[in-house]
């Protein structure tokens, strides 16, 4: 009878053994700092949706591991000589999720969709170097005038206004992903729902709830799912940021996109490795009202800003999560070389005496003193990082105010120009080039917060635009920014960083400029 | 009674409409609007924007499609998440809310009660201290506070329980948040009971039960608690909306899908509809439990009488 006993039960856990092996599907639960706005690829703009919107779709060129441009959707390209024609040949077996065919005519109609004014798509201006398409956006013109036609079935051409030399590394971003006119015809405004949602890429829309999870299944169709090795991925909410790092301690999640800062000493010291902080496109700024007096003197602003001491800011406030910026545009675009300030490697003590000359030469001092308010958008990091400037200024005799605004009434204020003399802001790349954060100082950019205008800068970007070759265009950028410091409209303080918590159970999570980690390249192993 | 309850129900769709028409404009009085944000918008996009939601109809235009939508019993299209309606939302995330409400509610009434009682009969006794000491702990230490002890010492120390997440509503994801909700409700309860316990049991009609020589379980139970209780169930009513309608720091912490974070965040997102919504179902909320609470009065004390 024993032997009977033992015998059953060694059967039993090799049964066991191997249902468990049949079914071990590989599961990867993502911590997002937020839900998606949406999952409509048209009406996202934040980088949560994207990392989600990257593995379910593909766009015509996608980023590998590192963040660099792989084919997509389309697996050739061309272009013409004068920078201006994309042609692209698509996947001969690139197929939706449905098992339609995906075609040339699906991204006409999602290029159209995108900059048709009825979709209000947050990011068609993104799109504005595809010919006609500010006119559609702007409903001058019908969207059948954009320039994206279908050559035929795997044949799409895109025409430009002027050579974009980041044209592909716009691509990337997900509001250029196609969604399928079937599935929006079908169920409109809900075919972003689980079990409506048809898509292309690695992975397929199981499940959504709101503020819980969103689940995603591997795509078999995908034309790599043979090398996709996670079969479902978890997308989980995870706003409070402690709470993110316990359930990451208990094993909740895999990794996670954000981690508590303030604590970012201790968690160096009890995970490691599994810390990732390394720099992101991303510049940090105060920017200053330039059409208000005093500050619209060149001479005054530049004074200020180079009284600020960011080593302080970043090491003491940020705890080493940010580095210190005297350039907008980050470091870490391949090919651009940002214009720094001269005063970057000056003494903290000899930039505090030239800036007091300089406004000693303007007329302030002990009698005259500089009043300067500051505004910052509800946040303790923001909070400190204010009160820190408000000290360092104060040997210099700037009394600076504080005033704490919350997230919307502070760009509301600065988007309809409101009474400002300083104010937070920051700025993350959408792509890979300079021009993400240069063009924000154009006259009349909506998001030129500083009422920056001058010809000269002005022109050396329009020029940068209009020039095909690389170099050159890099160059013109460059000395657009070489003004952007002389003039210092905004004082750029801090460059971002992002901080993943990984676990040593991913492989593939690879660190990059971008922050983006598709999950069909990450593997996991129990 | 029921012509009783019929009145209060007529009289709720004023104090409704009251409250709806007072949010929506003091909704709008808050600077910025939904569509604010880091990245500013071009202004071609912004003005698509406002037009697919009619924000670039004149205010009072605005406030009678609402209502009109209200009246359908539309509540919107949420600004924020464009994906889903507020109606979805509230779909998705009611039930939830009021499953670790309601639950909190119950275990808050039944520990907290007994408590009371027990340091009522025990008055100035160390268990009546230590009722006392509870109690004022419970009351004052912040949930923000109780929420990640519990998750490091039942999530992390011991890993008997998950940290946070709905599991799709499994119980042991359930027990830290209905804890962390019931504590501090358990602490006024009790402290609330223990008072009016002690008053009841001074009282000249329980001095008469005893004269008579019931005995001493006949008279708690059946005679003190009685009055004892009334107290309790003002204080249950609006507790009850209160917790049903969720709380945006324990279903932050939990990662609990509930309809508690709506208030806060969709009012810091300028998501007006979902503003709008959540003060309808916490207003229909109140004025339900409110109700409920007149009639048990009614039912509990012979003396309240309503026709």
């Amino acid at each position: 009878m024993k032997t009977f006993f033992r015998t059953m039960a060694a059967g039993l856990a090799v049964l066991f053994m191997a249902l468990g092996s049949a079914n071990a599907e590989v599961v990867y639960n993502r911590g997002n700092s937020a839900d998606p706005e949406s999952l409509d690829p048209h009406k996202t703009s934040t980088v949560y949706e994207g990392h989600i919107l990257r593995d379910l779709f593909q766009g015509l060129v996608m980023q590998d591991a590192k963040a660099e441009l792989i084919p997509g959707a389309a697996e050739s390209w061309t272009v013409s000589d004068d920078g201006k024609v994309y042609t692209f040949k698509l996947r001969p077996d690139a197929v939706w999720s449905n098992g339609d065919a995906v075609t040339a005519n699906d991204f006409v109609y999602s290029f159209q969709r995108l900059l048709n004014p009825e979709t209000a798509a947050e990011y068609a201006g993104m799109l504005y170097p595809i010919k006609g398409a500010k006119e559609v956006n702007e409903s001058k013109s019908s969207p059948e005038t954009l320039g994206v036609k279908a050559i035929d079935d795997k044949t799409l051409e895109i025409t430009l206004n002027a050579p974009t030399p980041y044209f592909l590394e716009m691509l990337t971003h997900q509001a250029a992903y196609p969604i399928n006119k079937k599935n929006v015809d079908q169920f409109g405004a809900d075919f972003v729902k689980p079990g409506n949602l048809v898509s292309n890429g690695a992975y397929t829309l199981a499940e959504f709830v709101p503020n819980d999870h969103i689940k995603l299944v591997k795509n078999p169709k995908f034309f790599d799912a043979a090398n996709v090795e996670i079969d479902v991925v978890n997308y989980i909410p995870t706003e409070d940021r402690s709470a993110a790092l316990k359930r990451y301690e208990a094993g909740e999640l895999d990794s996670n996109d954000d981690l508590p800062t303030e604590q970012l000493d201790e968690i160096r010291a009890k995970f490691g490795d599994q810390v990732h902080i390394a720099p992101y496109l991303g510049t940090y700024y105060y920017t200053f009202k330039t059409d208000k007096k005093p500050w619209d003197d060149a001479k005054l602003r530049r004074a200020v800003s180079m009284a600020i001491d960011r080593d302080f800011l970043a090491e003491k406030v940020w705890k080493n999560s940010m580095f210190p910026a005297y350039s907008f545009v980050p470091p870490g675009i391949a090919g651009y070389e940002p214009s720094v300030a001269d005063y970057g490697d000056m003494t903290q003590i000899e930039r505090e005496d030239e800036a007091k000359k300089v406004l000693a030469e303007l007329g302030y001092g002990p009698d005259k003193p500089l009043k300067m308010e500051l505004r910052f958008n509800t946040s303790e990091n923001h909070q400190n990082t204010a009160v820190a400037v408000q000290d360092m200024l104060k040997p210099l005799g700037v009394e600076v105010s504080l005033v704490n605004t919350d997230t919307k009434t502070h760009y509301g204020l600065l988007e309809q120009h409101g009474d400002y003399d300083v104010a937070r802001a920051g700025w993350i790349a959408d792509y890979k080039d300079p021009e993400t954060f240069l063009r924000l100082l154009v006259t009349g950019d909506g998001s030129n917060y500083a009422l920056y205008s001058n010809p000269e800068y002005d022109a050396l970007m329009g020029q940068a635009a209009s020039e095909a070759d690389p170099a050159k265009r890099s160059k013109l950028l460059s000395q657009a920014e070489a003004i952007f410091v002389r003039d210092t409209p905004y004082i750029p303080l801090l460059f971002y960083s992002y901080h993943n918590i990984v676990s040593p159970k991913l492989q593939g999570f690879e660190d990059n400029v971008m922050d983006v980690h598709p999950t069909r390249f990450i593997k996991k192993t129990s | 009674m029921l012509g009783y309850v019929v009145r209060r129900f007529f009289s709720a769709i004023p104090t409704l409409f009251l409250i709806v028409t007072i949010s929506f404009f003091v909704m709008r009085i808050a600077p910025g609007g939904p569509f604010n944000q880091e990245k500013g918008l071009n202004p071609i996009v912004k003005a698509n924007l406002e037009r697919q939601y009619s924000l670039d109809q004149p205010l009072w235009k605005q406030y009678l499609d609402y209502l009109n939508d209200l009246l359908h019993g539309d509540l919107g299209p949420s600004y924020v998440l464009p994906d889903f309606t507020v109606a979805e939302l509230f779909r998705a995330g009611l039930p939830i809310s009021i499953q670790l409400g309601a639950s909190a509610l119950i275990l808050a009434l039944l520990v907290g009660g007994a408590l009371g009682v027990i340091a009522s009969l025990k008055q100035n006794e160390p268990s009546d201290y230590s009722v006392i000491a509870l109690a004022t702990a419970g009351s004052t230490i912040p949930t923000f506070v109780i929420a990640p002890l519990l998750q490091l010492t039942f999530g992390l120390a011991f890993a008997w329980l998950p940290v946070g997440g709905w599991g799709g509503g499994g119980l042991s994801h359930k027990i830290l948040p209905i804890i962390t909700l019931a504590l501090p409700q358990m602490a006024i309860v009790a402290r609330l009971m223990r008072g009016s316990m002690i008053e009841s049991l001074r009282s000249h009609h329980i001095r008469t039960a005893r004269a008579l020589g019931l005995s001493d379980l006949s008279v708690i139970v059946k005679h003190a608690l009685r009055g004892a209780i009334l107290p309790i169930v003002s204080y249950a009513g609006p507790a009850a909306a209160a917790l049903i309608t969720g709380s945006i720091i324990v279903e932050t912490i939990f990662s609990i899908p509930g309809i508690g974070r709506y208030f806060v965040e969709g009012a810091l997102n300028r998501d007006y509809t979902l503003v709008m919504g959540t003060v309808v179902v916490i207003a229909v909320f109140t004025i339900l439990f409110n109700l409920i609470v007149d009639i048990l009065y009614a039912t509990i004390d012979p003396r309240v009488r309503y026709d």
